[in-house]
Order: C-alpha cells, then structure tokens, then sequence
C-alpha cells in the first residue's frame, strides 16, 4: 500500500511540474492544483498509513492515527484554495492588462483574433 | 513611565498636528507648539534629579528573551540634549510658521518635525542600545522625510537620498558595533556598559567594535570622509536645516561619542581615529566655508567644521577636553541654530542665498543684521560671547595635551589656522551680506520679517550673550552634571569665566582673530586660487561613482538571475531542486527502503489509485483541452478526497471534498474570461525536456515519500491525544488542534485567507474583461440561463445545506467537522443559489457584501484570545463547562467554539467574496474586441 501511496504522489507531481512549465496560465493553474495535491498528501503521509482508526477520542476506539499532519493539511487545503483563487485572479489581471494569457505575459499573434 | 511618555508624546503628536492642519494652516503650528511643550512636561518632574546626582532609569520588558527592554534614562547628558531637543525645536516650531509659504503644506511638515523630534529624544534618552539605534534609523528616516520636504525640487530629492544613503550605512555599522558590544558585556544597558569599560577596551574585538561604532557616529556628525552629504541636505526648508544642522541631527554623533565615552576612550585607537577624524573635520569644513557663495553653504560647511572641532575634543581623551566638547555642544547649537535662522530671514526677504549679489544688507535690516553679527561673533569666537569661551577652553587643551611632545607645536598650529578659518569665514558672512557695496540685483525690495520670526532669533542670540558674559551663573551647574554624567566620574578642576589671565589660549584666541581678518582681506586672490585647484574636488563625484557602480552591480546580478521569464524561473528552480535534492542521496550510501512494516494492498485501493493516476495524465494530456482537463482534475481531487477516507482522516476528506466543488466552480469562472483557445503546441524538444524533469520530480517525490513510509518514527501525537478531551474539552483531536493546541497559528491561517479576499478584491478592482457572448463554434452561452429544475431544488435544498453546515460546526469539536468545513459546506450552498438563479435574483434576497462576514469572523477569533486574557490566563487558552439544555440534554461548550465560529465566519465570508467577485466580472462594462 505504501508503494501504491507513494507512485500517485509520484505521478501528481510529475503532472504538476509538467503542467507548471506551461507557457499559458490556466494549464499552470491546473499544475499548481495537482502539485497542490500532492504535497498535501505528502503531508498527510507522514504520520504512516492507517485504516479505521480516525483521530477522534472514544471508548469503542482501539488506536488512534497522527492527528497533527492531519491539522497540518487541514489549514493547508484551504490555504491553497486561497492561493489558487489568488492565481487565476492574477492571470485574468494579467489577461485583461497584457491582452493574452501567456505567463510571460507575450503578445502572441495567435490571441489577436478572437 | 514618564520618559517613556516623553518619547511617544510627539509620535502621538506627528498624527495630531497633521489633522489639526485641516482646521488652518496656524492651527498644527499652534498643535506642533503644544506637542513640544507636553513632551516638556512630561520630563518636567523628572528635571530635577540630575542635579542631586540621581540618574532616572525606567525599564519596561518588550522582548526579555533577547536582552532587550524598553528602557529610559535621565541623566544630565541626556537631560541637556532632552532641553536642546524640545527648547530649540519649540522656536524652530515658531519660526516655520512664519517660513513656510502659502503653497507649502503646514500639517506635512509640523508631522514630520514631530516625528524626528520624537526620534531625537527617543536617542538621547535610551537606556537599551538596541532600542537607541531604532531611535537612531527613525531619525535618519524622518530627516529623510524633511529634507526632501519640497519633493518637487530635484536637489531636495537627491539630498535626501543621499543624507539616508551615509547615515543608512553608518547606522548599519552601528548596529554590527552595538551587537559586538552586547556579546562583550553581555548586555545592551548602558549601565552594564559604561559599568565595563576596562572589560570592553582589553577585549580581543574592541577594535571592530570601536570602528564600526564610529562609522555610525561620523557619518551621523559628518566628519570627514563622510562630510559631503550635509551640504546637499541644505536643500532644506530653512527651519528644517536649522533644527536638524545645529541641535539634533548632526549632534546625534557626537552624542553617541560623549555617551559612550566612559566605555570605549581612552585607548590609542580611540585617541587616534576619533581626534584625527575630528581634526581633519574641522580644518577642512573651515576652509571650505571660506570660499562658498551660498550662505546657507557656508554654514553648512561651518557647522562640519563646528562638529569636527567637538569631535576632536572628545578624541583627545582629556576629562577638560571631554567637558569643553560637552560646552562647545551646548554654544555651537544656540549661535548656529540663530545663523541658520538668520539666513533663512535673508532668504526669506531677499529671494536669494547668493553671496555675490547680497550686499549691504544693513540699510534694509538693521535688527536682523545685528542679531546676525551678534551670532556670527559668537561662531567666531569673539570674547564676551559664549563661542570664545568653548574655543578658549578648546586651544587650551590642545596645548596641554601637545605639551612635552616632539613636533607638540603642530596640533596648537592647526587648531589656530582652523580657529583663524573660522574668524575669516565668520567676517564673510557679516561683511559681504551687510556691508561691501550695494544689493546686486535682488528679487524682492528686502525688508525686516514679522515680528515673530525674530523672537526664536533673539532668544538664542541673548542665550549667546548671557551665557558668554556671566558662565557661571547661567549654564555652569547644566554643564555640570552633563559633562559629569558624560565622564561617569568625577569632575575635572575647571573654571568658567570669561577672563583667565593672560595664558597661551588667549594668545592663541587673539592670533586667530588677527589672522582671520588677514585672511578675509586676501580672500580675492585665495578664492581664485581655490576655484582653479582644491575646489574641483568634490566628495559627492566620488560618492556618486560609487552608488552607480553599485546599481550596475545590483543590475547586472538582477539581470543575470531574473530573466523577466516565468517559464524559465520555474524552470531554474525545478533543475536546481532536483539536483539539490538528487546529489547528496547519490553521494551517499543510504538504501531507499527502510525495514517498516507496510500495509497490505487491497483491489479497492489498486482501482482508484488507478483511477487518479488515468485522470492525473488525463489532465496533462488533454490540458489544451480546457474543459475536459477541467473534469479530469476534478475526479483527481475526489480520490484524493477518498485517500483520505481510507486512511483514517475524515476532517480531510470533508475539506478536500468542499474545497473541490468551490476550486472547480472558480476555475470554470476563470476559463469563461480567458482566451478559449490554447496556444499551438510548443517545438517538441520543448516538451520531452519538460516531461523528462517532470518525470525526475516525480520519481524523486515518490521516491522521498517511499523512503519515509517504509521508515518507523516517532511523534509528539500522544500528548494532543491524551490532552484532547481533558484539556481541550473536545474529542475530535485534529479540530481541538486546529482551535485550541495551535489556535494562533489558526487565527494567522484564517488571516490569510481574509487577506488573499482581500487581494482579489483589490486586484478586480476596475478589471474590464471581455465576456463573450458565443463560444467557439459561435453557440449561444446559455439557451436556459436558470433551468426550473435546478433553480427549485436548489432552493429547497439550501435551508437543508445550512443546517447541515450549522450541525458540522458545532459537532466539529467532538465529531469530524469544524469551521473550516462548515465554512465551505455554507459557501457552496450559497453559491449554489447564484449559479442556478443568478446573481440578480439573489441580491435581491441576501446582501451582497461578504467584507462584514470576514471582518466579523477575524473579529471574534482575536476576541476568543483576547477574553482569556480578562482570565488572566496566555492568549487564546480555552475553557469549557457542560450546559443542561431542556430537552436536549447536557451539552458541552468550550470557548474553543467561539473561535471556530470565527474561522466558519471568515471561510464563507472569503470563499463567497472570491467567486462573487469574479462572477460579477461580467457585469461591469465589457468592450467589443472583434466578431
């Protein structure tokens, strides 16, 4: 299982790194999600793999996980929903003031026309 | 605590005077006038004790752990410089106001006079050497701010640059000094320090110590070599140049020097950097100020060769030497402060500084001229003024000390050809301004000022007289205890009187006259020699070599790192954190896996994992195709979400899965405004050299991560888990951690939410975009806007969500749940509402503004804090207790509640603002762009 953990953290983030050297700003986007992912699974990862034994204090439970990565990615999924938001405001700024949707912010001949 | 009031009583007054200044343009001077006397006041009861040899010190912990306190101190130095500071600065408030013109702004300057007066007694009566040179930094920035008072002239702003550029500099040095000290006495009090003086001067790094403190001092008092930035500060209102050039700023050096001089002098090093900077100084300022046209040139170049003087006083290491510097401080700000002030009249009344076209001044004013050359006489050195009794005092050490040495003649032949500068330079200002000849073509008919602009004139040129005539009844016991509390020591045997017989001082003082008026009659054919040879020298061509040296360094550093280019940025980065993290794993010999026990594989983890890893290359496949990446992603996110769930974290999962649907709603806003196409597809070595980092960044993460899980460890976990529900009241230990273990960190986490809504907002701030109307294939949006049947379930369904969010925040604490996924739960209810009915038919029901909720929601976090304190327990420590409700039952409350009622308040309040925002993009105006 950890095998398994580990390939998807793998391959989220060989996705992430691809789409985040993008030239245009919404497949960035989409690799700063993925990227986003990835590092909150990390994260989560790190206090070990364990099923059915949630951090929460009760007579019937028989163990208990890590909760403070839990905590930790909490904060950090919310955090990067503000980031990504941040982002896309930022590249459709970019947008508005460039006229294209590069990250370099280029005049492409192809955005001229539409 | 008074002298910390003292302190803050003009900071508090900066904001004062300026709202006062939208009553009238009298009313900040009235204000700045009232700040000056409060700060007075407030030392007033405290004046005394100097006098009974008691030194004030006041002391406030600020941040204990790193030594450092606010702490005050009142002694006689700094009660001199307290009464020079605010004595000086009230007739500076008095003659500004008659100064300062129509068109300049009265608020912005009596603001920023304030605010450098506070800085200056925030200096002189430090206790805590980090806390002087924060005092020390404002002063520099607040001068910063005076000097280029009149922002539209190009000399003011490049003055100002320049003044901020040295004493920046020098009080970076400062601060490397003043650590170096603390790490020698282990201590920033200047008690512990002069306390440790043999301590600190035996020490192996008092040499730097020493050196890099000085530099702060002399770029401060401009001493040579760093003299040339205070002639450029003279682009100065006058006033500005009279307080900051006579009383303060300048002074804060030699300040600096007098109040650690019981700590660091008496050693060569000292004797000779410190006296030899300050001769240097003095001869050099004098012979300068001889050949400038400018007047307010000449006295700025008088007033380096004044500081100099003071300086090498202090260099010399005598107690007399110490105690004459002390006094020269003391006479050098009255008479240069009322030249300054003088000059400013002349300029003020004539239209020009120019000492070739102002001449015979007398005719047009008589009074200003005799206060002029009153205070002129008093710069000279003239007896019967307190100038000559400084300087009498001056020579005569300088004899002493020289006396007995071989080549003793040179110091006291120096010192007279500076004193003999000083007398020609002195004569120049009376002579060519009043008298030699007739006006050359003035601006303006001169006359006499308003009355008031004289009185601040007159006080200090009466000071001069007094204090020159009858030392001894005037400001003898003031110099007593400051120069006593500069020396740490008793007195020296010395008498203040006007005559002390016929000695070599008086022969010295006498040939300085005579030699002054000699040199003043032959200035014609020294000035032209000057102009011809030593006058095209000039520091600031160095100095300005230097600076642009170091921009084309900074530059090219900036060129050759950032390439203006995103793509490659990110590209640098991704190679330089690989091969970081690649190298040291290869340099060494350590296996990958680790001997952890792992966890079987089962078919239903195999299939989704497959699942996001198909969608996970789905999105990089077909991210040219927005819309269906856009789904892709989305299934990524959701087996994410199911990661979670499987392994035991149920919080996470409630949060991923919330944050998806707002994530995937904003990105969908975000793809309706941008271009609909992608660009063409980039030269395929382009791709497979990003897909091969991608792929090295994958396998190193996946490979980090294998390499950790496969290892065992250990964590702090169990004593949230056994503090949990004693503790915090709560059986939900990530939610008890989150609001109550880590509950700062929360409220810093919330707060950056707030802020990136806030960001947003700012940034869509008058955005136009274009919102088309067709897509691509020139198909309308929206055939049905708002489908009947969605717009109804989604009505019904929204007091549901609600109270599903409601039962989430508050079983958060016990059950999984909490604020943060309330939050979002509330919020996609909400947004909902606007994408099935639109936003006009739900503003019509639900106040559009969000700014409240996050305002309301940071509120009542810090609040949650802020009551424990009332406890008297830390910030933001919980409490909880058991409630019986009727019908209910028993119910727990923590106080931890109020808090995640907060962060709830603040993630709806953010969540709805972000996507509101850019949903009501395309209602602003929008601009035709083509078919």
């Amino acid at each position: 299982m950890e095998a398994l953990i580990a390939l998807v953290i793998g391959v989220l983030t060989a996705g992430g790194v691809f789409l985040a050297l993008r030239g245009q700003t919404f497949p960035v986007v989409l690799g700063l999600t993925l990227m986003s992912y990835a590092v909150n699974l990390f994260l989560f990862v790190m206090g070990r793999l364990a099923i059915g034994v949630p951090p929460v204090i009760s007579d019937a439970a028989f163990g208990y996980t890590d909760p403070l990565p839990q905590a930790l990615v909490l904060t950090a999924i919310v955090i990067s929903f503000g980031m990504t938001a941040f982002v896309i405001v930022l590249s459709l700024k970019a947008r508005a003031e460039l006229g294209n949707d590069h990250v370099d912010g280029l005049e492409r001949e192809e955005d001229r026309h539409e | 605590m008074t002298l910390f009031f003292a302190v803050l009583t003009p900071f508090v007054g900066a904001a004062l005077v300026a709202l006062a200044s939208r009553l009238g343009r009298s009313h900040s001077a009235w204000a700045a006038g009232a700040v000056t006397l409060a700060a007075l006041l407030w030392l007033a009861p405290s004046s005394p004790l100097p006098f009974d040899g008691v030194t004030l010190i006041q002391q406030h912990d600020w941040i204990p752990a790193l030594g450092l306190n606010l702490a005050f101190r009142l002694d006689g130095l700094a009660l001199l410089f307290a009464g020079l500071i605010l004595g000086i600065g009230l007739l500076i408030v008095l003659y500004a106001r008659y100064y300062l013109s129509e068109r300049d702004s009265m608020g912005r300057f009596y603001s920023y006079l304030m605010l450098f007066m506070g800085s200056m007694l925030g200096i002189v009566l430090s206790e805590n050497l980090i806390q002087l040179l924060v005092f020390w930094e404002l002063t520099s920035l607040s001068s910063f701010l005076l000097i280029s008072y009149w922002q539209h002239r190009e000399e003011a702003r490049q003055g100002a640059r320049m003044a901020l550029a040295v004493t920046g500099l020098g009080g970076f040095a400062m601060l490397g000094g003043f650590l170096l000290l603390g790490h020698i006495v282990g201590s920033y009090e200047l008690s512990d320090v002069f306390a440790s003086g043999d301590l600190i001067r035996e020490h192996p790094l008092y040499v730097p110590t020493l050196v890099l403190i000085l530099l702060g001092v002399f770029t401060k008092s401009a001493q040579f070599p760093f003299h040339f930035w205070l002639p450029h500060a003279m682009a100065a209102p006058t006033p500005v140049s009279a307080y900051l050039h006579s009383a303060t700023m300048v002074k804060a050096g030699v300040f600096l020097l007098a109040r650690l001089y019981p700590a660091l002098s008496g050693t060569p090093e000292w004797f000779w950097l410190v006296s030899g900077a300050g001769l240097a100084t003095l001869l050099l300022g004098a012979y300068v100020a001889l050949f400038k046209h400018d007047l307010k040139g000449l006295l700025a170049y008088s007033t380096i060769s004044h500081l100099g003087l003071i300086t090498l006083l202090f260099g010399m290491s005598t107690p007399l030497a110490a105690v004459a510097g002390v006094f020269h401080i003391i006479n050098h700000a009255t008479f240069k402060a009322s030249l300054f002030m003088a000059a400013g009249i002349i300029d003020h009344e004539t239209g020009t500084r120019d000492m070739r076209r102002l001449h015979g001044l007398w005719k047009f004013m008589p009074y200003t001229a005799t206060l002029a050359m009153v205070a002129a006489a008093a710069m000279a050195g003239v007896p019967l003024l307190n100038g000559f009794l400084s300087k009498e005092m001056f020579f005569a050490e300088a004899m002493q000390i020289s006396a007995g040495h071989a080549g003793g003649w040179v110091l006291p032949a120096l010192v007279t050809l500076a004193g003999a500068l000083a007398v020609a330079y002195s004569l120049r200002f009376i002579h060519d301004v009043f008298f030699n000849g007739e006006p050359v073509d003035l601006p303006r008919t001169p006359h006499e000022p308003p009355r008031w602009m004289k009185v601040p004139v007159e006080i200090l040129v009466v000071l001069c007289l007094v204090v020159g005539i009858a030392p001894a009844f005037t400001v003898a016991p003031l110099l007593a205890v400051a120069a006593s509390d500069t020396l740490q020591a008793p007195l020296p045997e010395y008498h203040l009187a006007l005559w002390h017989g016929a000695n070599p001082a008086l022969l010295m003082s006498f040939v300085a006259l005579a030699g002054g008026a000699l040199i003043y009659l032959a200035r014609r054919p020294l000035s032209a020699w000057h102009d011809r040879s030593i006058g095209l020298l000039d520091a600031r061509i160095v100095y300005n070599t230097l600076q642009n040296g170091l921009f084309a360094l900074a530059r090219g550093i900036t060129q050759l790192i950032d390439t203006g280019s995103l793509q490659r940025q990110v590209f640098v980065f991704l190679v330089a954190a690989l091969v970081l993290g690649i190298a040291p794993w290869l340099a060494g010999d350590t296996p990958l896996a680790g001997n952890r026990v792992g966890l079987p594989l089962d078919a239903v983890s195999l299939t989704a994992a497959s699942a996001l890893i198909v969608a996970t290359l789905a999105t990089v496949w077909l991210h040219r195709q927005r819309f269906t990446a856009l789904i892709t992603i989305g299934v990524v996110g959701l087996v994410v979400s199911l990661i979670f769930v499987k392994f035991s974290a149920p919080d996470l999962a409630l949060t991923q899965l919330s944050v998806e649907i707002v994530t995937i709603v904003l990105l969908l806003l975000a793809l309706y405004f941008l271009p609909q196409r992608a660009a063409p597809e980039p030269e395929p070595a382009r791709l497979w050299r990003d897909g091969v980092i991608a792929l090295l960044a994958g396998a190193g993460t996946a490979g980090l991560a294998w390499a950790v899980l496969t290892r065992p460890y250990d964590t702090i976990a169990g004593y949230f888990l056994a503090n949990s529900v004693p503790g915090g009241g709560g059986s939900n230990v990530v939610n008890v951690i989150l609001v109550d273990f880590r509950g700062y960190d929360t409220l810093g986490e919330i707060t950056v939410l707030a802020l990136a809504g806030l960001g947003i907002v700012a940034m869509l701030q008058g955005l136009k975009l274009p919102a088309p109307s067709r897509d691509d294939a020139g198909r309308n949006w929206d055939a049905d806007a708002h489908p009947a049947i969605m717009a109804t379930l989604t009505r019904i369904l929204l007091p549901l969500a609600l109270l599903v969010a409601v039962f989430i925040l508050l079983r958060g604490h016990n059950q999984p749940g909490g604020g943060f996924i309330a939050g979002l739960i509330t919020a996609v209810a909400l947004i909902v509402q606007y994408l099935a009915n639109g936003a006009q038919w739900t503003h019509q029901r639900m106040a559009s503004d969000s700014h409240p909720l996050i305002a309301w929601g940071l509120a009542i976090a810090a609040c949650t804090g802020l009551a424990s304190w009332l406890f008297g327990y830390p910030y933001l420590t919980s409490t909880y207790g058991h409630l019986n409700w009727p019908v209910v039952g028993e119910f727990e409350l923590a106080s931890a509640m109020a808090f995640d009622l907060g962060v709830f308040l603040v993630v709806v309040g953010a969540t709805l603002m972000i996507l509101l925002q850019l949903g009501g993009l395309h209602r602003a105006p929008t601009r035709k762009r083509g078919p």
